[in-house]
């Protein structure tokens, strides 16, 4: 069973971006960890950091191509679910401190003994268990969106209505985290941690494994979407996606798959949050900020929406720009760049990188096979390149109205 | 008498030297000895009981200079000397004037000690100071004082206050007057029941948390009817009370749902009327604020006597601004975009971003100062509650606009083919309707209609890049509460979030009221996705 879904997932380019991702993987903490400092191709701690935030960036941006680019639900939102399991990541990282805080109080956090709290909310009962975090940083953000998308779905919010209300909920989640009577460090959030399962979060070490984790969760979480979409469920999320009425005629019940496919998203969101709160050192309430999410989704439209490597590919790209960019002496004109990149990319580049290289690429095969068969018959020439046309088009546009 | 009163312990031990005295004592006092002289000596009689009798009667004197010598009493710089019985004031910097004439005098006797005042003493001053103000001939003063007696009910004013409300003219003084009186009879030891029902009355009339405070404060061990009156007349107040923070809320609630209509209505064009997701309808309200803050920076610089006037200056510029960025927007980026509405909310979402930055660069991050015109600025008192002018002008302008809008699509030409192309956008081309150049004007009215909600709230927000950022979210969530493609569902959903907002808001506290909102708007839609006036037939289907 395992090695026929093994197969059945892996097609040219998956292969190609699972073995670029085991290399980076791979090569990158070694040569930061082995080759000295002075060397050519020693790669600095901080980029070790940098690059581990892109992969996280790089697993929410697949977890949103899941469920925009196969099932057509665009959520404007899933940076809520990012951050919550950055949240429950942060608050075990909280109790590692221990004494080690300012105040020196073995249970309370910080911010908690400088916001008078007496006794460690409830909630926050078992985060002092790297298992039970673990659990959560997967249980909260698909419980929530379980809840969501079982009330929205089975109601048949759809569309941009859908879009507006995920919109709603992250900002109704910024605004209670940032109260400081929620209990989880208000506007300052969670910083300050000191180390993760005994080791120091600061370490060269512990920087590296935190790499090579992000990196392979976003293989893992790669090799699940990849085992959804190939699937017989993928065909019906497909079908959702570009017909969700007829599909429903058809006998399925849509809300389900919708369901399953979101809570799947959400729970990977989660985990690319708790990867990347221990990276950056600090979570805090802007995580939820709807920007963020809406920003998220431009990753995956540059990459190719649909394409699950295109996403990846987004993420990193438009991350590695918005570095580059906001570090310089540009940083004034990122937002420029930013507003500029959403307008020419759903303008000029609908189908995104990936999109257009496959379709351009199939398109070219598809040529090359016509003019064989031109050659051996004129007379299905012009079909076949009317059915090259055709072809790629990843969401069939139906004209409102 | 005064003069008899003065020489008396003279009379007693050495004539002559008393008969000295009181030369020189009257040498100081130009003026006959009359209650004030008395009064001030009497400071200098040493007991308590003489030190409050003399405050009665420096009170009661309304001498100008009675003020000055109740406040050096109250700080503890007023000295006495009880053999001279001379009095001084000692003034802060360190000089010492005779506090019954305010002529300087060189130095403190040695025998002088400042007047001593225990608890009972310093009510009674305090009293004294707002008796004293009950008599000013500013009107203004005389109704602070007896707000304020009303609150101490000192029963040592009681005369002058009644003295106060028989002379007084004014209706609004003279109900603060008998108000007054009412607290120090309720509070009197000595009162009779009849006194003291009345009083309840008078106190149960003004019904506000003060009479509230005063009636609870009302000591044990007052006679039956007494307390059944204060009993009854507190559940009365209490029900006024209430009534009024209704009121009050209900007020909050219009303010802030005009608000939410004001940012909301254009996008119930844009979103509404024409299916488009703007999401950078927020950043056309902030240019719309802008402008009113260019508007005036002109009329600051060149002609600062039109100041009043920048506002309506403003409105219509801010309309063409914003509708021309609105109809650029509309034939450079959405057009192509009709029909793929994720797509239309992600490059509208880059237009904002570059809207944001270029005011970003064009002005700076920080907040702009947008003046309030004399008309607007300001308040008024209606019962219990306090308006402003400027939240009852933009509850007025936004009312007016909607009206505006609402008749434009109604009995224009403009607004005819507007509903034909929402309506069916094929049959109103095949009638010869340029239905793209409907479009845009469509789209350039709704954006227009943003810049001028952006005037009215540059006069309540912040002026800063990010102003639109803030009513975006809120704005969809009217649109869509209130039901797509109906203005009078985005007038009532506006109104009613406003309302049930500040409702919430006592109970749960500003940020969770929201939260709460949101949560309820989120479980709403999905026991009406389509809103609370849906369209109903084909075009739910569109």
């Amino acid at each position: 069973m395992t090695p026929h879904i093994l197969t059945r997932s892996l097609n040219r380019s998956a292969t190609v971006f699972l073995l670029v991702l085991a290399a980076l993987g791979i090569l990158l903490p070694l040569s930061n960890l082995l080759l000295p400092d002075g060397s050519f191709l020693h790669v600095p701690t901080y980029l070790i950091s940098l690059f581990g935030k892109y992969v996280c960036y790089a697993l929410l941006a697949l977890s949103i191509d899941l469920i925009w680019g196969y099932c057509g639900i665009l959520s404007l939102g899933h940076g809520a679910f990012f951050a919550l399991g950055g949240y429950a990541m942060g608050m075990y990282l909280m109790r590692q401190i221990g004494t080690r805080g300012v105040y020196a109080n073995p249970i309370l956090p910080d911010f908690m003994v400088f916001l008078n709290y007496k006794e460690l909310p409830w909630y926050w009962y078992g985060f002092d268990m790297f298992w039970f975090a673990a659990l959560m940083v997967l249980i909260v953000p698909g419980l929530l969106a379980f809840c969501f998308g079982w009330l929205a779905f089975r109601s048949r919010v759809t569309g941009v209505y859908l879009s507006i209300i995920t919109q709603a909920m992250t900002y109704a989640l910024l605004l209670a985290f940032f109260r400081n009577d929620f209990g989880f460090g208000g506007n300052n959030g969670l910083t300050d941690f000191k180390d993760i399962l005994g080791f120091n979060v600061q370490a060269d070490g512990t920087r590296a494994a935190l790499f090579v984790l992000s990196c392979l969760a976003l293989g893992i979480g790669f090799l699940i979407c990849r085992a959804v979409v190939t699937s017989k469920l993928g065909k019906v999320l497909i079908a959702i996606r570009d017909a969700e009425s007829r599909t429903r005629f058809l006998g399925y019940r849509v809300e389900s798959y919708k369901l399953f496919v979101f809570t799947l998203s959400a729970c990977m969101a989660g985990v690319a949050g708790a990867l990347y709160v221990p990276q950056v050192g600090i979570i805090n309430p802007g995580e939820f900020a709807p920007g963020n999410s809406i920003e998220a989704v431009i990753w995956v439209a540059v990459g190719g929406r649909g394409t699950l490597v295109g996403a990846a590919l987004g993420a990193i790209v438009v991350n590695y720009a918005k570095t580059v960019f906001t570090s310089g002496p540009l940083a004034p004109y990122w937002l420029f760049m930013l507003g500029a990149l959403f307008v020419l990319v759903t303008l000029l580049l609908p189908k995104g990188i990936i999109g257009t290289f496959n379709a351009w690429w199939e398109g070219r095969k598809e040529k090359d096979e016509a003019r064989d068969r031109a050659q051996r018959d004129s007379a299905t020439a012009a079909a076949a390149e009317s059915a090259a046309r055709e072809d790629g088009v990843i969401e069939r546009t139906m004209v409102k109205r | 008498m005064p003069l008899i009163r003065l020489l008396r312990p003279s009379l007693s031990r050495l004539l002559f030297a008393a008969l000295a005295l009181a030369f020189v004592h009257l040498a100081t006092q130009p003026a006959l000895a009359g209650p004030y002289e008395d009064a001030v000596a009497q400071f200098a009689a040493g007991s308590f009981a003489d030190t409050e009798e003399a405050i009665g009667k420096l009170v009661a004197s309304a001498h100008p200079r009675a003020a000055t010598i109740i406040v050096a009493l109250q700080d503890g710089r007023l000295f006495a000397d009880p053999d001279a019985k001379t009095v001084f004031i000692k003034a802060e910097d360190g000089k010492v004037t005779d506090a019954a004439t305010g002529d300087a005098v060189a130095a403190l006797p040695d025998k002088a000690s400042a007047v001593r005042l225990n608890n009972k003493l310093r009510r009674a001053v305090s009293g004294a100071m707002a008796g004293l103000t009950l008599l000013s001939p500013d009107l203004n003063k005389r109704i602070q004082a007896a707000q304020s007696v009303f609150k101490t009910h000192d029963e040592t004013v009681l005369p002058t206050v009644e003295a106060a409300l028989k002379a007084e003219k004014n209706a609004a003084a003279k109900q603060a007057f008998a108000e007054a009186r009412a607290a120090i009879l309720l509070f009197k030891q000595d009162a009779s029941d009849v006194d003291k029902l009345d009083a309840i009355a008078v106190i149960k009339a003004r019904g506000d948390q003060e009479a509230m405070a005063l009636l609870t404060g009302v000591p044990a061990g007052q006679s039956a009817a007494v307390t059944s009156g204060i009993a009854s007349a507190k559940a009365a107040i209490e029900r006024n009370l209430a009534l009024w923070s209704m009121v009050q809320n209900a007020w909050y609630g219009l303010s802030l749902g005009s608000v939410l209509l004001l940012a909301a209505i254009g996008l119930a064009i844009t979103f509404g009327v024409m299916g488009v997701i703007n999401m950078a309808h927020g950043e056309m309200v902030m240019l719309g604020a802008y402008t009113t803050f260019v508007v005036q920076e002109a009329i600051r610089t060149r002609y600062p006597a039109l100041f009043d006037y920048s506002l309506l200056i403003a409105v219509p510029l801010a309309f063409l601004v914003a509708g021309a960025i609105g109809v650029l927007i509309e034939r450079s980026v959405i057009r192509f975009l009709y029909g793929r509405p994720l797509e239309t909310l992600l490059a509208t979402w880059g237009l904002s971003l570059i809207q944001q930055q270029a005011v970003r660069t064009l002005f700076g991050p920080t907040n702009r100062e947008v003046g309030n015109p004399s008309w607007m600025s300001g308040a008024f008192e209606l019962g219990q509650i306090t308006i402003t002018y400027n939240r009852l002008w933009i509850l007025c302008f936004t009312l007016a606009v909607f009206a505006i809008l609402l008749a434009m699509l109604r009995y224009t030409s403009l607004g005819l083919e507007m509903r034909a192309v929402t309506q069916n956008r094929r049959m109103a081309a095949s009638m010869g309707i340029a239905t793209s150049r409907v479009d845009a004007l469509t789209f350039g009215l709704g954006s227009g209609i943003a810049g001028i909600a952006g005037v009215a709230l540059s006069q309540i927000d912040n002026v800063s890049p990010n102003l639109g950022q803030s009513y975006i979210i809120d704005s969809f969530m009217v649109v869509v509460f209130g039901g797509v493609g109906n203005l009078w569902g985005t007038l009532v959903g506006a109104f009613s979030l406003g309302i049930a907002n500040k409702f919430l808001e006592p109970v749960a506290g500003a940020v969770l009221g929201k939260i709460a909102i949101l949560v309820l708007i989120i479980l709403f839609i999905q026991k009406r996705p389509r809103g609370l006036f849906a369209l109903k037939g084909r075009a739910v289907e569109a």
